[in-house]
């Protein structure tokens, strides 16, 4: 029994070990969840930015009624504007 | 936007459950060494990730070959996937070895036939991604990845067979050590227990990330089709 040596104590370098594991994942984990965050915001901005540009041509203002314009009229006739600009531009 | 599937999110918990026992096979069930002490409990851990990182490398180089032969640009995907999760879980196998080496060795590092080829692994892998990010045309960058995978994934079968080759201070746990070994050990059947085990747990994890980084791979590749067509 005398002769028996105990294991040398190295429960340190074990926590350290188990540690280093825990850190290291952890910050993979959360780099992943933070690039897959920011790609699904990425793809739900340029997806509503295509929806816009394929919306269809509003009707031509003069068909509207006066005084009853429809509130889907009015923003397509805002976007219009900005495309008659440039013409007159180019001219 | 994909719904997950129901598959990959029992794969997710299956993945913590798992290595919730791993931990507690490993920290608390497998008996202490008797030579070494608690530092010996690292090994669980340090070879279910060095078998998952070499795996990985591996597939990432069946990945190459996948697409040069189709030129499909998913395989590109699989290959990123796979080097990605390979390269974190083979810097851990590398740190828990120095971790591992310091009471036992009593040196952090030594420039053994293992630790260096587990270590020019590691950089080869690394340089993988500064290649990818020096190559704008994806086509392109795709083709050069793919033959540098391949040529890489030599290093996986290397890194594993060295210690059986040459004689190195490197314990060997299946199978017999070099006479020159410092820190191998016979295992009690708790012990193999808790290894075959953290080897079966990492496993699942590494299939868990490589399925959700493939996802997130095709999530990037619609956001880049999506950027360029919304410029045009």
């Amino acid at each position: 029994m005398l002769l028996q040596s105990t294991p040398p104590d190295t429960s340190t370098y074990m926590i350290a070990g188990y540690v280093f594991f825990a850190v290291i994942m952890g910050i993979y984990l959360a780099s992943f969840i933070l690039r897959r965050r920011n790609l699904e915001q990425d793809l739900r901005t340029l997806e509503s930015i295509q929806a816009e540009s394929r919306a269809p041509v509003a009707p031509p203002p003069a068909k509207v009624k006066a005084g009853a314009k429809s509130r889907s009229a009015r923003p397509a006739a805002k976007r219009a504007k900005p495309a008659r600009r440039r013409v007159t531009r180019r001219k | 936007m994909q719904a997950k599937p129901t598959t990959l999110k029992v794969l997710d918990i299956a993945s913590i459950l798992l290595l919730a026992a791993a931990l507690y096979l490993a920290l608390i069930y497998a008996p202490e060494e008797a030579t070494m002490g608690q530092v010996q409990r690292v090994f669980y851990f340090h070879i279910a990730t060095a078998w998952t990182g070499l795996l990985g490398f591996v597939a990432a180089g069946v990945a190459g070959v996948a697409f040069l032969v189709t030129k499909d640009q998913k395989w590109d995907i699989v290959e990123v996937a796979a080097v990605e999760i390979s390269l974190v879980f083979f810097l851990i196998t590398i740190v828990l070895g120095s971790i591992w080496a310091r009471p036992v060795w009593n040196t952090w590092w030594t420039w053994d036939p293992r630790l260096t080829w587990a270590a020019i692994t590691e950089l080869i892998y690394i340089a993988y991604f500064m290649l990818r990010q020096g190559v704008d045309d994806p086509s392109r960058r795709a083709r050069f990845a793919a033959v540098y995978t391949i040529v890489g994934a030599a290093s996986a079968p290397i890194t594993f067979f060295v210690i059986r080759l040459v004689r190195t201070i490197h314990p060997v746990i299946i199978g017999g050590s070099d006479p020159s070994a410092q820190g191998a050990f016979a295992m009690s059947p708790e012990m193999e227990l808790a290894f075959f085990f953290a080897l079966f747990t990492f496993t699942v994890i590494f299939v868990d990330l490589f399925w959700n980084r493939i996802r997130m791979g095709r999530l990037a590749t619609r956001v880049e089709q999506l950027k360029l067509s919304v410029m045009r």
